[in-house]
C-alpha cells in the first residue's frame, strides 16, 4: 500500500521548551512508576515456582482466548458500525455515536448488571434464548467474551471511525466511478486504506478486553477454568497473598506488552 | 533493589508533590482526638467487613449522636482486601473483620493497638429467591440437577465457612461461581441468576425483601467470629478506642442482634 497524500514536514530542530518537557516527564513517571513498583516488589526468587501453578496458567490461557474471541466479535460488529457512522448520513447519527461510547464511561460493574438484565436468566432476551435454544450465557466462557466485547468495542469503533474520517474519500469515489459496487469498494479500497487505524483499534480493544474485571465477574461470575480470567485471579490472590497477585499481574503485563509491541512493529510502523 | 536513578526520580516526584500540596489549604478540621474533658471529637475512619454494612452504618449514626462533634466514615469491603489496605498503610482508625484470620494478618504486621476482641458471631444460611421457588430445604438439595449455586471464593471468610459446612455435611457441591464477597453472592440470588447461595444469616436478613434465608443444621459447624480492634497508626486514636468500646456496649449489641448476629 503506497502512501501518497501525506508528506511529513520535518520540525525545526531546536531546544525542546522546558514548559513541555517537565510535564511530559512527570506524565511519563506517573504512568511508569507504578509498573516499576510491581517489578521492584516482585518475589523473583519464588517466581518460577509460582508461575507453574496450574491455576495461574489456566487463568492466563482463558484470558488470552476470551480477549481474542472478544476482539474478533468486536471486529465483526464494530467495523461495519464504524463505517456506518463515518460514511452514511442518517438522522440521529450524533446520538448513535454518543450511545456507542457509553460503555467507555459506564462503570464496568454496572455494565455487567446491564448485561444480566438483558442476557441473564430473567433478562429481556436471556429467558427466550434459554427456552428456545437452550443457551445460557451467565457463568459460561461465552459470557466472559460477551462482557469483554461490551466493554472493549467502543475503542475499536472510535479508532476505525477516526481512520475512516481521516482517509481520502477520492479513492472510494474513483472506485465507484469505475463501476465498483459499494461492497467491493468497502472490501478492496476502504478497508486497506484504514488498515493501520483498524489494527490500532483492534490492539486497543484486545488490551482492554484482557484487563476487563468488573463486567466479567458480575455477568459471568468467577469459576476457575471456565470464567476466571487473569484479572479475577489477581483480585482473589490479593485476598490471601500479595506476592502471588504481583506475580500474576506481572505475567499479564508481560503478555500484553509483548503482544502490543509485536503488533505495533508489524502493523503500525507504516502509519 | 533501588538504583540511584530510581531514588532520584522518587525524590523529584516527592518534591513536586510537596509543591502541589503547599497550594492546598487545610480543610479546617479540628484536630482529631480527645479533648481536655475526655470527649471524643473529629473523624473516626472504620474499615469493616462487607457483611457489617447495615448494622455498622446504624451504629455509626448512634455513635455520632452519643458523641457530638464526631463523624464516622466507613470503608466496607471484603475482610481480606481491608486487611491488605490496612497493612499497606491506609489511614484507618478501626478494623472490624468477618474472620479471625484477616485480623491475625493485621496483628502480625504490628498494626493492631491492643488485642482484637470478638464482638459478634455469624452463621450461614441458604439464601434463595423470596418464596423459595425451588423448595430447597438443606445442603443436600443444592446438588439437585438444574440448581445453580453461588458460593463465596475460598479466600474470603464466607467461602471458608461454606467449605467447612459442606464438608461437615459430606455434600460435594459444584457451584457455578465463586464470588469475591458475600454481597456478590447475594446479588446473584437477588437477580435470579442462581437458585441459591450460602451467605451469612445477617446478609439474608438485610435483603429480606427479595431473599429468603433457609437455616440448616450444619451451619453450627462453621460459625464465624467477628473481631474488632483499634489500629496502631490511627489518625484519631481516642476516637478509635471509643468506637471499639461502643461496638461492645449493650445498646450496640442490641442493634447487632437485631441484624441477625449472635453475641460472642
Amino acid at each position: 500500500m503506497s502512501r501518497v497524500h501525506t508528506v511529513a514536514v520535518p520540525h525545526r530542530r531546536g531546544r525542546v521548551p522546558a514548559a513541555l518537557l517537565i510535564p511530559a516527564g512527570l506524565g511519563l513517571l506517573f504512568l511508569v512508576l507504578p509498573l516499576a513498583g510491581l517489578v521492584i516488589r516482585a518475589p523473583w526468587t519464588t517466581l518460577p515456582q509460582r508461575l507453574t501453578e496450574p491455576g495461574a496458567l489456566t487463568a492466563l490461557r482463558l484470558s488470552v482466548q476470551t480477549a481474542t474471541l472478544a476482539t474478533l466479535l468486536c471486529l465483526l460488529l464494530g467495523v461495519p458500525l464504524a463505517w456506518l457512522l463515518a460514511r452514511v448520513e442518517f438522522p440521529g447519527r450524533r446520538l448513535v455515536r454518543a450511545l456507542v461510547t457509553v460503555p467507555l464511561v459506564l462503570p464496568p460493574v454496572v455494565g455487567g448488571v446491564a448485561l444480566l438484565l438483558v442476557f441473564g436468566r430473567r433478562g429481556l432476551l436471556g429467558g427466550w434464548l434459554d427456552s428456545t435454544f437452550g443457551i445460557t450465557l451467565p457463568f459460561t466462557t461465552a459470557g466472559v467474551v460477551l462482557a469483554e466485547a461490551f466493554v472493549a468495542m467502543p475503542f475499536l469503533v472510535i479508532a476505525v471511525e477516526g481512520a475512516l474520517r481521516a482517509a481520502d474519500h477520492r479513492y472510494e469515489e474513483a472506485a465507484a466511478t469505475l463501476g465498483a459496487s459499494r461492497w467491493t469498494t468497502f472490501t478492496h479500497v476502504t478497508l486497506p486504506l484504514v488498515a493501520p487505524g483498524l489494527a490500532a483499534g483492534a490492539v486497543l480493544c484486545w488490551a482492554r478486553a484482557l484487563g476487563e474485571f468488573g463486567a466479567t465477574i458480575t455477568f459471568a461470575g468467577n469459576y476457575p477454568g471456565r470464567t476466571q480470567t487473569m484479572p479475577l485471579a489477581v483480585y482473589l490472590a490479593l485476598e490471601t497473598d500479595l506476592e502471588a497477585a504481583i506475580v500474576l499481574s506481572l505475567v499479564l503485563l508481560v503478555v500484553s506488552v509483548g503482544i502490543l509491541a509485536a503488533l505495533r512493529d508489524r502493523w503500525l510502523t507504516s502509519a | 533493589m533501588r538504583t540511584r536513578a530510581t531514588r532520584g526520580v522518587v525524590a523529584l516526584l516527592v518534591a513536586v508533590a510537596g509543591l502541589a500540596m503547599t497550594g492546598c489549604g487545610n480543610s479546617g478540621d479540628p484536630a482529631p482526638g480527645g479533648s481536655a474533658d475526655g470527649r471524643v471529637t473529629g473523624t473516626v475512619t472504620v474499615f469493616a467487613a462487607a457483611s457489617l454494612t447495615e448494622s455498622f452504618t446504624r451504629l455509626g449514626a448512634d455513635f455520632e449522636a452519643a458523641n457530638p462533634g464526631t463523624t464516622v466514615t466507613f470503608n466496607f469491603a471484603g475482610s481480606s482486601a481491608l486487611a491488605n489496605q490496612v497493612n499497606q498503610g491506609a489511614p484507618a482508625d478501626v478494623f472490624a473483620s468477618a474472620a479471625p484470620r484477616n485480623m491475625t494478618t493485621v496483628a502480625e504486621a504490628g498494626n493492631a493497638d491492643g488485642t482484637p476482641v470478638t464482638f459478634a458471631r455469624n452463621q450461614l444460611v441458604i439464601a434463595v429467591p423470596a418464596g423459595n421457588p425451588k423448595a430447597l430445604t438443606g445442603l443436600a438439595d443444592l446438588t439437585r440437577r438444574g440448581v445453580k449455586v453461588a458460593l463465596c471464593a475460598d479466600q474470603v471468610p464466607c467461602g471458608a465457612a461454606a467449605r467447612s459446612a459442606l464438608d461437615a455435611a459430606g455434600v460435594a457441591l459444584t457451584p457455578v461461581t465463586l464470588e469475591r464477597d458475600v454481597r456478590g453472592a447475594l446479588a446473584k440470588v437477588k437477580l435470579g441468576e442462581v437458585d441459591a447461595a450460602l451467605v451469612y444469616r445477617t446478609d439474608a436478613r438485610a435483603a429480606s425483601a427479595d431473599v429468603t434465608g433457609v437455616e440448616f443444621p450444619e451451619s453450627a459447624r462453621a460459625v464465624n467470629d467477628y473481631p474488632i480492634v483499634a489500629l496502631k497508626d490511627a489518625p484519631n486514636p481516642a476516637g478509635a478506642r471509643a468506637f471499639v468500646a461502643y461496638v461492645r456496649s449493650a445498646p450496640a449489641q442490641v442493634v447487632l442482634a437485631g441484624a441477625g448476629f449472635q453475641s460472642p
